[in-house]
């Protein structure tokens, strides 16, 4: 019976097509390092995350990574996954192992401290060069500030406020490959949502930091950052707002 | 060049912008060369007129013009993406671009034939 089958089938742990084990390539070292091979069975609804963890509890305990929330929140767990950028706890290994084969690679453009674990100094410090903090306008004893939710700055800033700072697009960014110093997708877009934030006064400083030689110029909009954010932000729109905003400003002479 | 996270369209497209252009300027001394025969006489440019009325040096100008095509059309998607309010169709846009470049080269080939 056909539908029984395909019951049975589905009640089984294992996919009889996939393969039994998993060959794994690993990262070892740091800036100077190696990739080693690994075994790791196969198991249903398999993580990227959940086959480094395996590696770490059963068979290498020296392997360093870091993750937190496992449920695609912390955006502590990005890795490079068969030549990608990926947030590897929501990775399913279905859909990336082609023939069982997985290769696992600290982030890209990032310094590698051990293994698969990345120094995200300079990510997080490239947001406070781009002044990602807000500057409040209002104190404690102001009311609460009115802002329209289907008021298009509103909408501007929702657009882009749920990054989860993974360094996924500054991993897929090949203008930071090409100049370290370019603040990247990340830090401009967290830009762009207070630049949209009406209740926001630092404004004119900010568009000055971003507007610099490795700011949102240097972008060339190869769209690498929206192709590979896990949460389907788009920082090339970010920054191509950026660009439009501080033009305009630099005509009317603010910058 | 292109494997893993280069591979998809926008970027393919930076990349046939970036290589059109090389190409037209190494294309332009080229043809300021031979625009000077001009000067030299009429002969020396009729010679080279008849030349580049056969049929691959034909085929090689219809591919140059499917890169100016290119370029140019490649550039406007810059400018709108750069100066324009943000569309999400992309990928869309570098379609037109691409099917743009192609059938301005089989005019030219229709036209040149």
């Amino acid at each position: 019976m056909k539908t029984a089958g395909v019951a049975a089938r589905r009640s089984t742990a294992y996919d009889p097509d996939m393969t039994e084990t998993l060959s794994v390539q690993v990262w070892r070292g740091s800036e100077r390092g190696a990739f080693v091979a690994y075994s790791v069975p196969r198991r249903a609804s398999q993580t990227v995350l959940d086959v480094v963890t395996h590696i770490q509890r059963r068979i290498d305990a020296s392997l360093s990574y870091r993750f937190a929330c496992r449920v695609g929140m912390c955006g502590s767990c990005a890795m490079t996954v068969n030549g990608r950028p990926r947030w590897t706890c929501r990775t399913h290994v279905d859909r990336v192992a082609k023939n069982g084969d997985l290769t696992i690679a600290p982030l890209r453009n990032l310094p590698v401290i051990k293994d698969l674990a990345v120094d995200m100094r300079e990510f997080f410090d490239k947001w406070a060069r781009a002044k990602g903090q807000f500057q409040p306008t209002a104190s404690r004893r102001d009311g609460f500030a009115v802002v329209r939710p289907d008021s298009a700055a509103r909408k501007q800033a929702d657009a882009g406020i749920e990054c989860i700072g993974c360094g996924v697009c500054h991993a897929a960014c090949d203008v930071v490959a090409w100049n370290r110093d370019y603040l990247g997708p990340a830090a401009l877009n967290r830009a762009w949502t207070l630049f949209s934030d009406t209740r926001d006064g630092g404004q004119a400083t900010r568009l000055a930091a971003v507007a610099g030689d490795a700011g949102c110029h240097a972008c060339h909009s190869h769209q690498s950052c929206q192709e590979h954010c896990p949460k389907h932000l788009n920082p090339t729109a970010s920054i191509a707002g950026l660009k439009r905003a501080a033009a305009w400003a630099a005509l009317k002479g603010q910058i | 060049m292109a494997s893993g996270h280069r591979n998809h369209p926008t970027y393919w497209a930076f990349v046939l912008h970036r290589v059109s252009g090389l190409a037209l300027a190494l294309f332009l001394p080229v043809h300021f060369y031979v625009l000077a025969f001009a000067i030299e006489g009429e002969a020396a440019l009729d010679g080279f007129l008849r030349w580049s009325a056969q049929p691959p040096v034909k085929i090689a100008e219809a591919l140059l013009i499917v890169l100016l095509a290119a370029h140019l059309t490649g550039g406007l998607r810059v400018l709108a993406v750069e100066f324009l309010p943000w569309r999400d169709w992309q990928k869309t846009l570098v379609a037109a671009a691409g099917g743009l470049s192609v059938l301005v080269g089989l005019a030219f080939f229709l036209v040149a034939s």
